[in-house]
């Protein structure tokens, strides 16, 4: 072995490997650095559904504010935008399962080793939206999961929770605790992504966001955080008005 | 044929908190050194700038700084006679990738395993007897000892400028430290961080209730620090986006804080990234290695030849490459034959919620870091009489409130429904006044006979190699040290004057959807009896001497701290045996 000591080197080196599409790189001589290098999140776009039909969209809504009802104080799950959050997502990666494991033979096994389908997020949406309307007609005279009553709904969801009603061609308990998880997620994640509108779900609990320093306030005790919430993206009093 | 690349003295294989810290030394030590890694390069200017790294979604929920499963997963079994299926998405614990490894994300709780953690068959069956102990426990000794160790942990701790407050320093027993630790040669480089109210509120608590309540060690700083290295760490802003998170403020020690900017500037280091060893290459005698083949995200195949291999990716991963190279006999639980696979564990890991009145506590639960706390040693390891409880183990247990991101921080008293009115109402009125550790009960997690890795025979992955199958469950000795942990942990949550405490106990069978830690060990255990051990005390393979394995896969069993501090001391301690003993001859260390 060689057991020479050798200088620093001034400069970096970052050199591509030969393949052509290869992203290896190979790293010497110091700190990798680019300016203006980063990966940013981007915002949703408001506008039509992306994943949702017009159908789906109405019924993810309604789901919406079942799971977090409107109140005088904060909006429910449809006006926070959670509806607008899960169809975004399930348009991108998460609706795809990009990065997952996703290789056959898909098995049927014990809940704790977790979910093994063949489809993901935005197949069993598709298919579970479908199915919920169709028990919907059947059940309450031709009416969509929509148009129901709130009461109707409510109990409606009340039997999926505890297995009671069975929807044809869908799990109906798997999807709606799916359907509770992913609208609290959106009502609670970033409004970059759709929900949280205005950050209603963060001033509802008294959640100041994406800041980054508590340094004067870690010995503040039993104090309220004064400061409003703020999001990624700032906040819409911090723009100009024009 | 794969392309030759000029041969270097050493290659490491993974470059996280291990493979930098060999790295480092080794360089040091004037050899050419060479590092491959499986993920991009990381940094925090880059990949978690303080202007957006506060994204629970994307870093938590969606997992953007962790491997991707379907780059590489494992299959999961409870029991041996269930066939295994594949984790398809990241529950029960997320493999870190990329420059950094875990370094990245974790939360920088920097412990030390108590002295008779390192003995602990022999203190064990000193002090219970051989049937204390249930038949099918297969702990072990380590072949190290904590004072083997004790100026290795101190070397990490100085590298990370770890905030604390000794307990024991020389063998006398401070004030306000933990009294159970084992001695230390000087007290922690920077003092403990600040504590938010909840976590007063515990200590007092605990006080009041006849324990000794101390800050848990931060690798999150109170304070600017500047390591031995000339590198500078800042002070931790209490931001609460630290593990699952990488830091963008320079507070958290990691690789890209307290090795990188230092290492990558030596001429003889160079690092290559999203290049995935695939296999330890032997020569026909099968007992030296002569480098590794790693495949870049191109597909291509390299071969890399080396003196010295160091292996010191993440547990599962070192297990992995260890199977497919064919080094070291696999394991079979049935025959109780073999080393690769055994003793694998996990931790045993529970909480408790307390409910608070909401017009006379604020808790403001989102002031928080990784590693802040208070905690109590009074049930770890063999620090009370486990003879009337009938099992062995335990674990600290503690106040560490790591953050207030609304998605999972959002906690609701038990019998509340999981939607609608009474939800929404219930998650208004109790964010600011619940407290939520997001670690409480950090139980030990000891090794069975029945709980191992082998490869899988059904699923594969992206490139055709079987996938690791992990069979592990709890049993019983694990599930009545958390019952009994728990009930203490909630007797202290009740003593600050919660009006409702929901105990959150561990319940059998292992769940591979729910998450407890990262902290998954053994595999490649360390020892001294080369039929029950894959690596010597010096973490040196007993099969192939120039290749050392770093890492948890070296744990005989798990402890009831969170690993990192005894990881990286056994780094340490290999490169002193590696840098004092190998170079000067090599072979093996330890003749078995």
């Amino acid at each position: 072995m060689t057991m020479r000591r050798r200088d620093f080197l001034a400069g970096t080196a970052v050199l591509v490997l030969g393949a052509a599409n290869s992203r290896a790189t190979i790293i010497s001589g110091g700190l990798p650095w680019t300016p203006n290098a980063g990966n940013p999140p981007v915002p949703i776009t408001q506008g039509p559904w992306l994943y949702f039909t017009a159908e789906e969209g109405r019924a993810v809504e309604a789901l919406a504010d079942c799971i977090i009802p409107p109140d005088p104080q904060t909006p429910g799950g449809k006006d926070s935008g959670c509806a607008v959050f899960i169809d975004r997502q399930l348009a991108g990666p998460y609706g795809r399962r990009e990065g997952l494991y996703i290789r056959p033979p898909f098995m049927t096994g014990t809940p704790q080793q977790g979910p093994q389908s063949a489809d993901g997020p935005a197949a069993s949406y598709r298919k579970a939206l479908a199915a919920l309307d169709q028990y919907c007609q059947s059940k309450y005279q031709g009416k969509r999961f929509a148009d129901l009553s709130d009461k109707d709904k409510d109990e409606l969801l009340d039997g999926l929770e505890k297995d009671k009603v069975k929807l044809d061609g869908a799990d109906g308990k798997a999807f709606f605790a799916h359907a509770i998880k992913d609208v609290q997620e959106g009502f609670f994640a970033d409004p970059l992504y759709g929900g949280n509108r205005d950050m209603v779900a963060w001033k509802m609990i008294g959640y100041p966001g994406a800041r980054y320093n508590y340094l004067d306030w870690v010995e503040r005790h039993n104090e309220r955080f004064p400061l409003p919430p703020v999001s990624i993206m700032g906040r819409a009093d911090w723009s100009p008005r024009t | 044929m794969p392309r030759k690349l000029p041969k270097k003295d050493v290659v490491i294989i993974g470059l996280g908190w291990t493979g930098s810290i060999m790295a480092n030394e080794l360089t040091d030590e004037g050899l050419d050194v060479i590092a491959i890694e499986r993920g991009p390069w990381r940094d925090a200017p880059t990949q978690f700038p303080p202007n957006y790294v506060q994204d629970e979604l994307r870093y938590r929920i969606r997992h953007e700084l962790f491997l991707r499963p379907d780059q590489l997963t494992f299959t999961f079994r409870n029991k041996m006679d269930q066939t295994a299926l594949p984790i398809r998405d990241w529950g029960s614990f997320m493999p870190p990738n990329g420059v950094g490894g875990g370094g990245v994300h974790w939360n920088a709780e920097t412990w030390r395993f108590l002295p008779s953690d390192f003995v602990l068959r022999s203190h064990l069956t000193e002090r219970y007897g051989a049937s204390f102990l249930p038949e099918d426990m297969t702990i072990q000794d380590w072949g190290v000892t904590y004072d083997d160790l004790e100026p290795h942990y101190d070397a990490f701790e100085y590298l990370c400028g770890t905030s604390g407050t000794a307990g024991n320093l020389r063998g006398r027993i401070q004030d306000g430290g933990n009294p159970f630790e084992g001695p230390r040669s000087r007290p922690y480089p920077t003092p403990a961080q600040k504590q938010p109210f909840s976590h007063t509120l515990f200590a007092k608590a605990a006080r009041d209730l006849g324990y000794k309540p101390f800050p848990q060690p931060s690798g999150n700083l109170s304070q600017a620090y500047v390591n031995p290295l000339g590198l500078r760490l800042g002070p931790c802003t209490y931001c609460g986006f630290c593990e699952w998170f990488g830091c963008g403020n320079y507070s958290k020690a990691s690789p890209q804080t307290t090795i990188l900017p230092l290492l990558l500037r030596k001429s003889n280091f160079s690092g290559r990234d999203q290049s995935e060893v695939i296999r330890i290459d032997l020569d026909r005698s099968r007992s030296h290695a002569t480098g590794v083949t790693f495949v870049d995200t191109g597909g291509v195949e390299w071969e890399q030849p080396a003196d010295l291999v160091i292996l010191s990716a993440y547990t599962m991963f070192n297990v992995q490459l260890l199977l497919h190279s064919g080094i070291g006999a696999p394991y079979d639980p049935t025959a109780n034959k073999g080393v690769i696979g055994r003793n694998f564990t996990h931790q045993t890991i529970s909480s408790v919620n307390g409910f608070f009145d909401n017009k006379k506590f604020n808790f403001n639960p989102f002031i928080a870091s990784g590693a802040i706390g208070m905690c109590i040693d009074e049930f770890n390891g063999d620090n009370f009489d486990h003879g009337p409880h009938g099992f062995v183990g335990g674990g600290y247990v503690g106040q560490v409130q790591t953050g207030g991101r609304p998605i999972q921080t959002t906690h609701v008293p038990p019998g509340t429904p999981k939607w609608g009115a009474a939800w929404k109402n219930a998650v208004r009125d109790n964010y600011l006044s619940t407290v939520t550790p997001g670690t409480g009960v950090h139980g030990s997690f000891y090794s069975y006979r029945d709980v191992y890795l082998d490869l899988d025979p059904t699923y594969k992955d992206r490139l055709g190699r079987p996938l690791m199958r992990m069979t592990i469950d709890f049993h019983d000795n694990e599930l009545k040290q958390n019952a009994f942990l728990t009930d203490k942990f909630a007797e202290i949550i009740q003593a600050m004057g919660a009006h409702t405490v929901d105990k959150l106990y561990r319940k059998g069978p292992y769940d591979a959807t729910e998450y407890q830690t990262t902290h998954l060990n053994g595999g490649a255990i360390m020892g001294t009896d080369p039929s029950t051990s894959a690596i010597n005390r010096y973490l040196q393979s007993w099969d192939v001497p120039n290749l050392f394995v770093m890492g948890a896969s070296a744990f005989p069993q798990n402890s009831g701290y969170n690993p990192t501090g005894t990881v990286a001391a056994l780094a340490y301690w290999a490169a002193a045996a590696i840098r004092g003993q190998y170079l000067k001859n090599p072979g093996p260390l330890v003749h078995a």
